[in-house]
């Protein structure tokens, strides 16, 4: 019951947060120097008054603001994003079908790096001083200080230029008619560098987090207890010092996921992976207005989302964290 | 054998095995797939209603107009088998191709011309709508004739059937419709060689052969995959890995050219950009001191080692520019004040001038990362004469919305030419096209009724030969004047596969499309 009422009082909190998201990004898209027309205009290699004048009568742009902004606003309570001005399709529509590309990207990357991530900090923090949680250490401290594009590049140069193993780029084989296994082998390749590269950051923060928030709970008086009663070190470190510290593991995994629908703007790009963060870019540039608040809606959302999926999960972990 | 005879069989034998490739490979032969660069990602394919750059790439396999231009600009038949000119010049009348289908079976016929160019473009081409004013009227005399009667001569009329300037449009699919709305703008239908079949938003778009194509045996690839690739970089990589084999000029940054130009089984063409002709300057705003002042405008000319700026920023492409028409583009002068690398000859104009050392502003045009390095480059050579300068970055909304706003001291810009001064170069120094809004509007705010005057005679000249004089007379006067600073006529390489033959054939190059390409065995 605690829950429910703890759930309900979050969703309302949520639609009100993501209103004002809605508001401020209006407003804060607006404020960047330039408009679409202009931008249009400026690809199209010529334009004259009539052309930007049409532009900004199709997109609504010529009427006052505060008709723009109640116009988008009632346009979202009913789950309508409107019409990219550029890429000349509704932004849903957009949205949709860039989303399977960024969720394979992101889920992955995700798996990756909470999997290893946690792993190499337990191991880290049991072996703590020795030559193994160095090394784990300074990897991860590479991986972390490393420009996420400059790994990207670096990793296509070995695997895909030198030693030929991956594909450099795109999603999948595209003139090649694949079916079956045969397609998701075909996937899986194209995936490997970019899930790996943009992983193996997120892999060194939680490697980190890990290692540092066991060391410190291993320290605590509940443990020492535990080992006092006898308790082999293994169930130690897996029942009373992982479990105790996974909780800001969780936080991070839940900011985390709530930009898996966000997708990776970098990674993306290089790897010409096909996902919302390129989409979210590319509007930026082109001033796309109804497409990049579209995506800031949906990312919020799930932001937002996944913000209230991390608070029930700590009432889970640790029972002692009340709903509410 | 004697030695003479085995002498004379060997010598016969290398010649003959020495020629064996050239005859193969003047043999066009059908078949195959080529997979190309396409960046940024096309807004749309409908030719009509989108005309920048990959639209035009892409679609120029889709759609065709009624003529084609060679690399000296003169026309060649494409949807237009003939055309006539009437003795004033103000009658121009087309010959159409009979049997040319669009991609839905529809005929393509003279009132398909008259649709297009009367109705569509009219209310959707802004750069064809200034020729167009040009026009009195257009009418179909029959199924395969047409007929233009301009209101008075007009120089460049026959230089505005190409396909990025005149595409055409199929009438009954559009007429009586909104055209921008119109559910067939995702299905683009045209005459052209490769019919549209399949777009994957954010990763590639694919055509095919069109089989009905009007002209016998060609084209001859199969299909052709257009890659979106947002990174430099990772587009040179592609093609390093052979997963792309064409790079369409300016597709890579040119530091990358000379890596992959070294590949084995690669070709490099600077050809296909003549009629475009892009002329790179430094806009000046001509309003505000010290800029206003001809002598600072020209010290900033001998300032400039161009020379340079082409050889390491452009690795060696472009030509340095005399004035404000390229070599490539009819009427260009080379009977003109020259303006070589002389700093002393420029620390000697600001201290006649009394230049005070304010500083300037200068946006330098965010296209890249050589753009990047050239502003860099004139920062560094307008320091070394005194001028203090401060680069400012923007993105290219910000850059079109400052240039829109007059919020400049010099930017850098390039802009296409067209073929024709009346069409590329006028509309950047006549005062009639003064006006905030536009980065191609005369953003300079340069003005002088003589050079107003002598664009506007120039345009109606006729017959061609007369508008020389009245063009040599303009360069030498705005190269006095110097109301923006030229910097180069820049040259975008494509790279390809060697094995890919006939890839680029007209003026207009990869805009032109595929129909003349073809892959070696």
């Amino acid at each position: 019951m605690h829950r429910l009422h703890f759930l309900g009082i979050r969703l309302i909190k949520a639609v009100l947060v993501l209103f004002a998201i809605v508001v401020l990004n209006f407003f804060l898209i607006r404020a960047a120097p330039g408009d679409p027309a202009m931008v249009l205009a400026g690809e199209a290699g010529a334009a004259d008054e009539i052309f930007i004048a049409q532009l900004r009568e199709r997109f609504g742009l010529d009427r006052p603001v505060h008709e723009q902004l109640f116009f988008y606003v009632r346009q979202v309570a009913s789950l309508d994003l409107g019409f990219s001005y550029r890429q000349q399709a509704p932004v849903l529509t957009l949205i949709l079908e860039r989303l399977p590309a960024t969720l394979l990207l992101t889920l992955a990357a995700f798996l990756i790096s909470m999997a290893l991530g946690v792993l190499l900090g337990v191991l880290s923090a049991r072996r703590v001083g020795t030559w193994a949680d160095s090394l784990i250490t300074l990897v991860a401290l590479i991986f972390y200080a490393t420009p996420l594009f400059w790994l990207a590049l670096m990793a296509i140069i070995l695997f895909s230029v030198q030693l030929e193993w991956l594909p450099a780029f795109g999603m999948r084989s595209i003139s090649q008619d694949l079916t079956g296994l045969a397609y998701v082998a075909d996937v899986a390749s194209h995936l490997v560098l970019p899930a790996l590269t943009l992983g193996l950051f997120f892999m060194a923060v939680y490697a980190r987090l890990t290692r540092a928030s066991m060391l410190e709970v291993a320290g605590m008086d509940f443990v020492k207890t535990a080992r006092a009663k006898g308790l082999s070190p293994g169930r130690v470190t897996r029942d009373h010092v992982l479990r105790n510290a996974l909780l800001p593991v969780v936080t991070l995994a839940g900011i985390q996921a709530g930009h898996l629908v966000g997708g990776a703007v970098l990674t993306e790009t290089v790897f010409a992976w096909p996902g919302i963060g390129r989409l979210m870019f590319e509007a930026l540039l082109q001033r796309d207005y109804n497409l990049l608040l579209g995506v800031f809606v949906v990312a919020s959302a799930m932001v937002l989302l996944f913000n209230i999926i991390t608070d029930l999960a700590y009432t889970f972990i640790d029972p002692r964290i009340e709903a509410g | 054998m004697r030695p003479t005879t085995s002498l004379l069989l060997g010598a016969v034998l290398a010649v003959y095995f020495a020629i064996m490739p050239l005859r193969v490979s003047a043999e066009p032969r059908s078949g195959g797939v080529i997979n190309v660069v396409v960046q940024p990602e096309p807004p749309g394919l409908m030719l009509g209603l989108t005309q920048n750059g990959p639209t035009q790439m892409v679609a120029g396999n889709i759609y065709e107009s009624l003529l084609r231009y060679d690399e000296n600009l003169s026309p060649i038949q494409n949807l237009a088998t003939s055309w006539d000119v009437s003795a004033d010049g103000r009658v121009y009348t087309f010959t159409l191709k009979e049997d040319v289908r669009w991609h839905d079976g529809e005929a393509f016929t003279a009132h398909d011309v008259v649709f297009t160019v009367d109705t569509f473009l009219r209310e959707t081409h802004p750069r064809l709508r200034v020729s167009l004013e040009h026009v009195e009227r257009v009418e179909a005399l029959g199924d395969h004739r047409v007929r233009f009667t301009l209101k008075q001569p007009f120089g460049p009329f026959l230089g505005i059937f190409e396909v990025g300037t005149m595409p055409m449009v199929p009438r009954h699919i559009y007429e009586g419709t909104e055209f921008r709305s119109n559910p067939a703008n995702d299905t683009p239908i045209g005459t052209g060689p490769f019919k549209f079949k399949e777009w994957v938003k954010g990763s590639h778009i694919h055509l095919v052969r069109n089989d009905d194509y009007h002209v016998d045996g060609l084209p001859y690839l199969d299909e052709i995959y257009w890659h979106v690739i947002p990174d430099s970089s990772a587009r040179a990589i592609a093609y390093e890995t052979g997963k792309v084999d064409v790079l369409p000029g300016g597709s890579i940054e040119t530091f990358d050219v000379e890596r992959l130009r070294d590949l084995p089984n690669t070709k490099v063409t600077k050809k296909g950009w003549e009629y475009f002709a892009p002329h790179a300057f430094l806009w000046i705003n001509n309003r505000t001191s010290p800029l206003s002042d001809p002598r600072f405008r020209r010290a900033i000319m001998y300032a400039m080692d161009r020379g340079f700026a082409r050889d390491v920023v452009w690795n060696g492409f472009g030509t340095v520019a005399a004035g404000p028409v390229s070599s490539k583009t009819k009427f260009h002068s080379t009977d003109v004040r020259h303006y070589p690398y002389d700093p002393d000859k420029a620390k000697a104009l600001l201290g006649e001038m009394g230049y005070d050392g304010r500083p300037i502003r200068l946006l330098p045009l965010p296209y890249g990362e050589a753009w990047q390095r050239w502003a860099e480059a004139v920062r560094q050579n307008l320091n070394e004469v005194g001028i203090q300068v401060e680069l400012q970055a923007t993105d290219v909304a910000g850059w079109n919305q400052r240039l829109n706003e007059w919020d400049f001291d010099l930017a850098f810009t390039y802009l296409y030419q067209f073929g024709d001064p009346a069409l590329g170069v006028a509309r950047t120094y006549v005062s009639s096209n003064i006006a905030k809004g536009s980065p191609w509007n005369n953003v300079a705010g340069y003005a002088n009724s003589k050079v107003d005057e002598l664009f506007a005679r120039a345009a109606i000249a006729f017959p061609e030969e007369n508008r020389q004089a009245l063009y040599d007379e303009l360069q030498q006067t705005v190269v006095e004047e110097v109301p923006v600073a030229w910097l180069l006529e820049l040259e975008f390489p494509t790279i390809y596969r060697s094995n890919i033959n006939d890839l680029v054939t007209t003026a207009i190059g990869l805009n032109d499309g595929f129909v003349d390409a073809w892959i070696e065995d």
